[in-house]
């Protein structure tokens, strides 16, 4: 039996060596937040890892609520959000905190109809009904009308939102509130809204998982989960009045809706822009960082890193339809970036 | 018909009902490993075991950095949780005949109830927020403060267990009492108290819940104890409710090996030193 | 003399190992209590009784949460303890012995499965079932029952209620199989002296004996269905809403704090939360108490019986 013993002391001690051998001779910078460029910043950052091959980075998508509390802490080096911060929030920070775009999506509806083949269209009212819980079932005739020719089952409408702190329920939430006055005064937009009603599903991908287990669910993610989980992108009736497929070009119509309006701290909403082409729910995400780095060694690769990914980064946005920045902004963000100090 | 024809039927219609019960148990008992294994075995492979995490819904990505950061904080949470839980067990056995000891095994009894998310919520406050830092070393704490009143109380029950007249001869010979308990009465018992430490192991290598904001999970290897570090039930948990297919495909072969492993240390514990524990009281 | 010093220093050391443990519980309530004190302090009491969680306007009450905890770990028991106790008397008293052994064996399988492998059940096989089959079925014939109206999606309270019953169940019987076993054969001979047949000697003489110690198993159980997290926030729903309905979304004190704390975005929130963890704290605490009682209690009763 003392043999055991020492075997359990010795494997306790072997770990703990491990731990500490094989952890990466890589400096480990740690982010955390939106849940809504996940795919394309995961892709980022394994690409990155061969770019530079000193530096390791750990996002973990939890949300922007998550991704704001955690940078506010100082928990983490850096955060992700695509909510941005308020001004109450900019002041508890211990910092001053800049929002760096990084890149564009569309929010998406999407929704899990087996029967339907084709892309469904909604209008903003239909929206917003449907979400307030007042449109119940799929065979309503305000979602007829926007679909005329189309056989909906009469199944019962589930709603599907997020159970976190988000940054796309800020985004959409936000688009709520322009175009629906009920909901604005009922619910409101934020991260975290008091849902009236449907099933709550953590993060984008809690989202998707939850419209795709079940059948007669809606819900809105970032197109990327849409896309890469084979569930429908709705077209939605924008300010012009034209039905708008969520795309890389229509997301980069909706930030050429807004360039001339954009704020010096790029804190500016997408939604609901003017122009004929763009898609009405599409939103900036933005990384969050200190202007004074308190780490010299970290703040110097998270700099490198930000450059890289507002310049080469941008080839990958394509691929996973997220909306390269275009050159314009990218030039002011380049001088923001300079402002940062380590 | 008459009276105690009735109460026939119904004693066997109960003991039926009785029967039932159990084998209706074992219904999702089935299942579960069932799915467990079906999808979990399908979906294991090489890529999973050496390789990390690759982006979102690009396949060949792998565990490899949580299966080594549970060992890593399994071995850590034995590093302090199991010389505290044996001390403490010691002084409940040979100290613990008073109120002081009645009111240390309540609160080891207390600890043992309290729900592992509260005790992350501890740990955080503790580590997290003066580190500024997610790290294994707090996930380690947390799942120690779990592992302490088992061992505790498994350290207790096995001392008493030694016979009277073991401790009387070895201090007839004029042996100090440390001696005597931690060379004889110990060594007597550490087969019990080590059944007791294994399941005490098996018992957090599943731990989620106080994982969730102390280890908080990482993507790829962590830099060293200070740091996030990934862990087998934290990484099925985020793909579980997951929508990409490769990842929940990742989650049944993640849930696999966790299964597995808590199965060879519950077996290790209950077969291979109780076998060795019965030899020598048979005597 | 040296011995003497030797073992002072030796109880003395076992004496802070043991303290550091009711150090380290006092530490624990300090500390939260401590970090939900600007919650306590903007709500007091009504913290308990609002049923508004809206990090958006920062009104946080935690009924939903209370009642979600409550009436799940409550259908829990409703399927888990006549289970349990069809299982303590079969195997305690009616299985042969070789059936005995394997069977507790499997029972004990239970409940070494971690929660996150019971959640991942029931995400994937336990809540498509109940949506295909079961719900449809008891929304058709039981539907006048505010029990089982409105939307079923497989995943909500009675999911929840379902998976936390078979979590408890070994715990449940393998303390009542023991009490059974410990009630002393006397009993049961005075039983079928007076004729009575198997199950009413199991009646009268072993269930009425064990009520207190079955009871303090039950009480155990329920400690345990009140603190699982993770199976739990994978099934129910996730909706901070009191609904009458077992088929409507739910949310618990546990599966709150799982989801919102790394990111609960301003002081008051995350005090809110913490506060949650406290009431939660207590709860159990409380429940547990009762339940040692009970079980320790069962336990004096034979050994005094023993003396006679």
């Amino acid at each position: 039996m003392k043999k055991l013993l020492w075997l359990i002391i010795a494997v306790s001690a072997v770990s703990i060596m491990a731990g500490t051998a094989s952890a990466a001779k890589l400096l480990l910078i740690n982010g955390a937040g939106a849940t809504f460029p996940y795919p394309l910043y995961s892709k980022w950052f394994y690409e990155y890892a061969k770019v530079d091959e000193t530096v390791n980075f750990n996002y973990q998508s939890i949300g922007s609520g998550g991704g704001i509390r955690q940078i506010t802490a100082q928990t983490v080096d850096f955060g992700a959000s695509d909510g941005a911060l308020t001004d109450e929030q900019l002041k508890a920070a211990p910092g001053e905190l800049l929002h760096i775009p990084m890149t564009a999506g569309a929010v998406v509806i999407t929704y899990n109809l087996p029967q339907v083949s084709q892309s469904l269209r909604f209008s903003p009212d239909v929206i917003a009904d449907i979400f307030l819980g007042k449109i119940k079932k799929w065979n309503d005739p305000r979602i007829a009308k926007d679909n005329p020719g189309v056989n909906v089952p009469g199944d019962n409408i589930i709603v599907a939102h997020r159970s976190d702190g988000s940054g796309t329920t800020n985004i959409f939430t936000d688009y709520l509130s322009s175009v629906s006055a009920e909901w604005q005064s009922r619910v409101g937009k934020g991260t975290s809204v008091n849902w009236p009603a449907g099933l709550g599903g953590k993060g984008n991908e809690g989202v998707a998982g939850l419209v795709k287990q079940t059948e007669g669910a809606i819900g809105y993610v970032e197109l990327a989960y849409a896309v890469k989980n084979n569930l429908p992108a709705s077209d939605i009736k924008n300010k012009s009045g034209n039905f708008m497929v969520p795309s890389i070009e229509s997301t980069t119509a909706a930030i050429n809706g807004k360039m001339n309006s954009m704020p010096a701290d790029f804190r500016v909403s997408l939604v609901n822009p003017d122009g004929a082409d763009a898609y009405p729910i599409a939103g900036l995400t933005w990384i969050l960082v200190y202007k004074n780095q308190p780490d010299k060694v970290k703040g110097e690769k998270i700099v490198k890193f930000l450059r890289w990914a507002i310049t080469d980064g941008q080839e990958y946005s394509a691929e996973l339809l997220y909306a390269p920045l275009p050159e314009k902004m990218v030039k002011k963000i380049e001088e923001r970036i300079d402002e940062i100090r380590y | 018909m008459n009276i105690y024809n009735r109460r026939k039927i119904a004693s066997k219609l109960m003991c039926a009902a009785a029967f039932l019960c159990a084998f209706l148990t074992l219904v999702p008992l089935i299942s579960i490993f069932g799915y467990v294994f079906a999808k979990g075995v399908a979906s294991i492979n090489l890529d999973f075991f050496i390789h990390l995490p690759r982006p979102v819904g690009e396949a060949g990505g792998g565990m490899s950095n949580a299966i080594v950061g549970t060992l890593i904080l399994i071995g850590l949470s034995c590093l302090w949780a199991i010389p505290l839980g044996i001390i403490g067990g010691i002084f409940l056995s040979e100290f613990g005949n008073n109120k002081l000891g009645t009111t240390v095994r309540f609160t080891a009894d207390v600890l043992n109830g309290v729900p592992s998310i509260v005790i992350g919520i501890f740990a955080y406050t503790l580590f997290v927020l003066p580190m500024k830092s997610f790290s294994a070393i707090s996930g380690a704490f947390a799942l120690g403060i779990i592992m302490i009143p088992t061992i505790m109380r498994t350290t207790e029950e096995m001392l008493r267990m030694v016979p009277r007249t073991l401790r009387e001869a070895a201090l007839a010979l004029g042996i100090s009492q440390f001696r005597m308990t931690v060379s004889i009465v110990l060594k007597t018992a550490m087969p019990g108290i080590l059944t007791g430490i294994l399941l005490a192991i098996a018992r957090i290598a599943g731990e989620t819940a106080p994982l969730l904001f102390t280890a908080f999970g990482n993507r790829v290897w962590h830099q060293n104890l200070t740091q996030p570090i990934a862990a087998l039930p934290l990484q099925i948990f985020a793909y579980a409710i997951s929508p990409f297919d490769d990842w929940r495909r990742q989650a049944w072969a993640g849930a696999f090996v966790l299964i597995v492993i808590i199965f060879l240390i519950s077996f290790i514990s209950r077969f291979v030193i109780g076998l060795h524990y019965k030899l020598p009281s048979s005597r | 003399m040296k011995i003497k010093f030797v073992d002072m220093a030796f109880k003395k050391a076992t004496t802070i190992a043991a303290l550091s443990v009711v150090a380290l519980i006092c530490l624990l309530v300090y500390s939260m209590a401590l970090r939900s004190m600007p919650a306590i302090q903007k709500f007091g009491w009504h913290f308990l009784f609002t049923g508004t969680w809206d990090p958006v306007k920062e009104v946080f009450g935690a009924l939903p949460f209370i009642y979600g905890t409550v009436v799940s770990s409550a259908l829990a028991l409703l399927i888990a303890v006549p289970v349990s106790i069809g299982i303590a008397v079969y195997l305690a008293e009616l299985a042969p012995s070789y059936i005995k052994q394997p069977l507790s064996f499997l029972i004990e399988l239970l409940a070494a499965i971690p929660s996150v492998v019971y959640g991942l059940w029931g995400i994937f096989a336990l809540a498509p079932f109940l949506r295909g089959s079961i719900q449809p079925f008891l929304s058709k014939y039981f539907g006048f029952l505010p029990l089982f109206q409105g939307e079923f999606y497989g995943v909500g309270m009675l999911t929840a209620g379902i998976i936390l019953s078979i979590m408890i169940i070994p715990t449940i019987s393998s303390i009542s199989r023991e009490v059974f076993l410990a009630v002393p054969f006397t009993q049961r001979e005075a039983a079928l002296a007076l004729g009575s047949t198997r199950w009413e000697t199991i009646r009268l003489a072993v269930l009425g004996y064990a009520r207190p110690g079955v009871l303090g198993a039950v009480i155990l159980g329920l400690g345990r269905a009140l603190g699982e997290t993770m199976a739990v926030t994978m099934v129910i729903g996730n909706r901070p809403e009191i609904s009458a309905s077992l088929f409507a979304p739910s949310y618990t004190m546990a599966s709150v704090i799982a989801n919102e704390f790394t990111e609960a975005t301003s002081n008051l929130y995350l005090s809110a939360l913490i506060e949650v963890g406290l009431i939660l704290f207590f709860v159990t605490l409380i429940v547990n108490i009762i339940a040692r009682a009970l079980v320790w209690r069962v336990s004096n009763k034979v050994k005094g019986e023993l003396r006679e």
